[in-house]
């Protein structure tokens, strides 16, 4: 972007390039019911930074959890179907990348780790593409990548230059779980000590607690059987991070936020002395740095409400 | 009439078939198909359904409509040489050289009970009556074997993501023939999902049409209890006299 541009109409975000390029985005199903927070404040966010994000007009379940059976091919059919429809778009011209985007972590971890299964077994694949045969032959070269990875891609001077509110007096603890990380091969960061949240809230500004349990479990599915013991990881998770000096901490995964943030009503149960505390979806965080409209968080939608944090702390206006 | 026709004549209408009304003398190509395993010879441009009883079945199940919309006929078959189980309404399929078919006359699904009023317009809906759809592997098996040509697996995507509007549009055509059901590995009951998204579509998704308003305003003030009493108390001739002029949409 030049400087010495006067225009007096501030038509699109500018970031420097002429033309967008729109990617291909899976949003997957909590995104559209319990998880409206991320989705809403992503796609605000990218909007923001001239990222556009086409949702695939027919997408499926993810698959949710990638099955590690060798011969369990059947559970791979999902998140490959997905892959023909980011094919699809491709070939059709809708979209100018073969790198399909992802919000969820857990989407991110199904569909990223089923396509290398896939991929790298002709057989299984061709297997594939013989039981889906109302649909295209899979080709195997489309891609799954993180929100997180488009956002390290970007020139951290375009991101710092949309922060209105910087987030400066927040104490924030960044919180990974497992499926952005693990396994290896799949993750996008180190999986036991991963930075790339950190490194982007410190250009929105934030305060940043770094502390070990941002890598430890939340419960994962058991907050389905068991709920009180997801309810203990809860409290560990959020204790250590409070002892650290955090306020709120933020996550990807709709999973890991329904268990920090709606278990933390069993933890008041069995530990009546805990302190609630805000788990933002990271975009939410983003959008706020960002000054856009809060209406894009639905905060409406998280347990433990964080808005009288963002207003004490003068991030958020009264009312809003 | 009758002592009028010839006693070859009289022999000849007995070998007609009494449901169908085909004389076999007319037929020129003639298949034969596999009723649950026993071969019929049976006219070429039958359909499944009109074959079935020229081999002489009497249905009393497995047939509706006749025209393709009640979806009481469903149908699985099998192509000579193929091993894929197909499916079809047998009212609107005709039947093929070879062709091994069975009806299906009922679906013992579940269909949940509930009251609609009480019902959270969100997907939760679902889960709570119909929590197999999670399962859904999206295998597709349950498009393929629709009848109507419908994105069965697509609205079944559409109720977990809680777009009502998308399933309701998808599923509209739905004849709840109950096939998807039967072949789907996840056990779901896609037409019974797809009748409840559309009822919660219909009451919460959609406006109230104003002619829908207008109309019952109408009926409550009395407008139509003169003309619809006066029919009441008619006489049958003037019944007859009335229904012979009424006025048909075909008409106008």
């Amino acid at each position: 972007m030049t400087s010495e541009q006067t225009s007096t109409t501030r038509a699109a975000p500018d970031t420097g390039s002429p033309k967008r390029t729109r990617l291909p985005y899976y949003p997957g199903c909590t995104l559209k019911t319990t998880g409206k927070g991320l989705e809403d404040s992503a796609l605000a966010v990218a909007e923001t930074l001239g990222v556009e994000l086409v949702e695939l007009p027919r997408w499926n379940c993810c698959g949710v959890v990638t099955s590690l059976t060798d011969d369990d091919l059947m559970r791979h059919i999902a998140p490959i179907r997905n892959m023909v429809r980011v094919q699809e778009v491709s070939d059709a011209g809708l979209v100018d990348d073969k790198r399909v985007v992802t919000l969820c972590s857990m989407c991110f971890n199904a569909l990223k780790w089923s396509n290398a299964r896939i991929v790298g077994d002709a057989e299984d694949l061709k297997s594939l593409n013989d039981f889906m045969y109302l649909e295209e032959d899979y080709r195997g070269d489309a891609e799954v990548v993180h929100f997180l990875e488009i956002l390290k891609e970007l020139d951290p001077e375009a991101i710092a230059e949309q922060v209105k509110t910087p987030l400066g007096e927040l104490n924030v603890a960044p919180y990974y779980g497992c499926t952005l990380l693990r396994p290896k091969s799949i993750g996008i960061d180190d999986p036991e000590d991963p930075t790339i949240q950190q490194e982007l809230l410190e250009i929105m500004g934030a305060t940043v607690i770094d502390n070990p349990y941002k890598t430890v479990c939340c419960g994962s599915y058991q907050t389905v059987q068991d709920k009180y013991a997801v309810a203990e990881l809860t409290h560990g998770i959020l204790s250590h991070a409070r002892a650290a000096g955090a306020e709120a901490v933020t996550t990807f995964c709709p999973l890991c936020a329904f268990n920090l943030d709606n278990r933390q009503r069993e933890v008041l149960e069995k530990h009546p002395d805990f302190e609630p505390m805000p788990v933002f979806y990271f975009t939410q965080l983003m959008a706020v740095a960002f000054g856009l409209n809060p209406k894009c968080c639905r905060f409406d939608l998280n347990h433990t409400d964080p808005r009288p944090l963002l207003r004490g702390k003068g991030l958020m206006k009264e009312g809003a | 009439m009758s002592e009028s026709k010839t006693m070859m004549e009289k022999i000849s209408e007995s070998t007609r078939s009494l449901t169908t009304g085909v004389d076999t003398r007319d037929v020129e190509h003639w298949v034969t198909i596999y009723i649950m395993g026993r071969g019929y010879s049976v006219p070429a441009d039958l359909t499944i359904m009109t074959a079935m009883e020229f081999a002489g079945y009497k249905l009393i199940r497995s047939c509706g409509c006749r025209q393709g919309f009640c979806g009481a006929c469903a149908t699985i078959f099998r192509r000579e040489g193929q091993y894929k189980l197909e499916s079809a309404l047998a009212c609107q399929t005709r039947v093929e050289d070879g062709m091994c078919l069975v009806q299906i006359p009922f679906s013992p699904a579940e269909a949940a009970y509930y009251d609609i009023a009480a019902e959270s317009y969100d997907y939760s809906v679902f889960s709570k009556h119909y929590p197999e759809v999670a399962r859904c592997v999206s295998c597709n098996t349950c498009t393929k074997a629709c009848p109507q040509d419908l994105e069965v697996m697509d609205y079944i995507q559409s109720a977990i993501k809680g777009d009502f509007e998308s399933l309701a549009e998808q599923s509209f055509d739905c004849i709840q023939c109950g096939l998807c059901a039967l072949r789907c590995p996840a056990e779901i009951v896609q037409y019974n999902v797809g009748h409840l998204g559309r009822r919660m579509f219909g009451r919460y998704g959609s406006p109230e049409p104003e002619h829908l308003k207008t109309r019952l305003a109408e009926m409550e003030r009395g407008e139509f209890s003169s003309v619809l009493d006066a029919l009441v108390g008619a006489s049958t001739e003037k019944l007859k006299e009335l229904y012979a002029a009424r006025v048909r949409e075909s008409d106008e």
